[in-house]
């Protein structure tokens, strides 16, 4: 039998987390972010949290929510424009900003998943990223030492899902949301379709079931568009 | 005359090659893929999670979860893939795409770029850029020459928080292309009507002026 990883909504889905953990968002921009889980985390009242983010939502909207409650101490991220409240409380100390490269973001997420303590990249050598870092020479290419993560949620959004906990993404918003499941001690999906198992076809499954601790079907979704770019017919 | 954003875009779409995966960043470069010359075919990496990047989508067809790197509403065209974030940077560091074009406030004469950070002024973040420039094998840089007080760009050393060391293989500018060398920057085309004395005076760093330098054809 299929063990069933079903919760009821995204009150049951974030039950345990606590003040100063570290947590992480999936998403891209406003793209693939799991908006139910984030408000129920408005509502929880948890402060101090490390959030690792690609990015930190907007004004009102995705993480944007958690820096204006003041439910967050730190950001994790690798592209932190377009909102407001973050640059007030980043230059203002209020909020302590992590910038490494997506790349390794993304790396080191799938490590944490993959029991990859950690690993040599060449992204950020020379630079500020490489401060304080060991630096290894491989292949005639100079190289810098990251971590794993270590996260004791990981709050991701996918399109479809099974109570087995089995997800598939919808086009570019699978982003984050795969190698932050792996990484998650604690793995929350939300999704916009949750199905009895056996309706998903298990040969077009993005994010197998075992890297998801708990699922729900998300009471709403509103997928703001950061950016609306078209072209005239 | 010196080229617009537009200008500059077409000519780095002259250095784009049949077969080749192509990243393409913020700003100027993404205009080149207005560019492409005919009869080849290219295809666009987009480093949030596909291949296969097409046109903005017509009104009224726009997707949430069909977004750019810069987060613009964007189509898929046919034999697209959407993968994740760790697998597409994979393709990144693999060194799989075969050519990278992004925007600088800086670039050295050594090929060192500078693109995230203003100390004290503009803390954005460096996105996928930081990734893109260690790895990649082909670099092109897309700027103006020079910034609004009409200092200029092209630098002996950067003087902002870098994105990568010695890693740009090729600049075009609004006034030049470029080619970065052990001994700086090798002047190979001027921009139509731009002389070699105006970039010159608008390049900081070590210039290699070898025989006639011809004008760009656009």
């Amino acid at each position: 039998m299929a063990l069933n990883k079903q919760v009821a909504n995204a009150e049951d889905a974030i039950k345990g987390i606590e003040s100063r953990m570290t947590i992480m968002f999936g998403g891209f921009g406003l793209c693939g972010i799991p908006e139910n889980s984030i408000a129920a985390i408005q509502n929880n009242g948890a402060t101090g949290l490390t959030c690792i983010s690609n990015n930190a939502g907007v004004d009102g909207f995705g993480l944007g929510v958690l820096l204006e409650s003041r439910q967050v101490k730190k950001m994790i991220s690798s592209y932190v424009g377009e909102n407001e409240e973050f640059e007030r409380q980043m230059l203002s100390g209020e909020l302590d900003v992590e910038l490494i490269p997506q790349g390794t973001l993304a790396e080191r997420c799938r490590a944490a998943g993959a029991g990859i303590p950690a690993f040599f990249t060449p992204a950020g050598y020379g630079t500020e990223v490489a401060e304080g870092k060991e630096e290894r020479w491989f292949n005639d290419k100079p190289h810098i030492l990251e971590h794993a993560f270590d996260a004791s949620f990981a709050f991701v959004k996918a399109w479809k899902g099974d109570t087995a906990g089995n997800l598939i993404f919808k086009s570019t918003a699978r982003n984050f949301n795969h190698a932050m499941a792996m990484a998650g001690k604690i793995t929350v999906a939300e999704v916009e379709e949750l199905l009895p198992v056996g309706q998903l076809n298990p040969n077009e499954i993005h994010t197998p079931g075992i890297f998801v601790q708990r699922i729900y079907q998300g009471e709403s979704f509103e997928k703001r568009i950061e950016q609306r770019t078209v072209r005239i017919k | 005359m010196a080229l617009d954003k537009n200008g500059i875009a077409q000519r780095i779409a002259q250095e784009l090659k049949h077969g080749y995966y192509v990243n393409l960043g913020i700003g100027i470069p993404t205009l080149v893929a207005n560019y492409i010359p005919g009869g080849i075919d290219v295809e666009f990496q987009s480093e949030n999670g596909m291949l296969g990047m097409g046109p903005f989508p017509f009104e009224g067809e726009e997707d949430a979860d069909l977004i750019n790197a810069g987060k613009q509403t964007i189509t898929a065209l046919p034999g697209a893939a959407f993968f994740d974030s760790s697998t597409s940077f994979s393709m990144i560091r693999g060194q799989h795409v075969d050519l990278t074009v992004l925007g600088a406030m800086e670039v050295s004469d050594q090929g060192d770029i500078a693109n995230w950070k203003i100390p004290g002024y503009m803390v954005k973040g460096m996105g996928g850029a930081m990734d893109l420039v260690a790895s990649a094998k082909n670099i092109i840089v897309a700027m103006m020459h020079t910034n609004k007080k009409g200092e200029s760009k092209l630098l002996r050393q950067c003087s902002l928080p870098l994105t990568g060391t010695k890693c740009v293989t090729k600049v075009v500018s609004n006034l030049a292309v470029m080619e970065i060398t052990d001994k700086g920057f090798k002047l190979l085309e001027r921009a139509p009507g731009v002389t070699v004395e105006e970039i010159q005076a608008a390049t900081e760093g070590r210039l290699i002026l070898e025989g006639e330098i011809p004008e760009m054809k656009l």
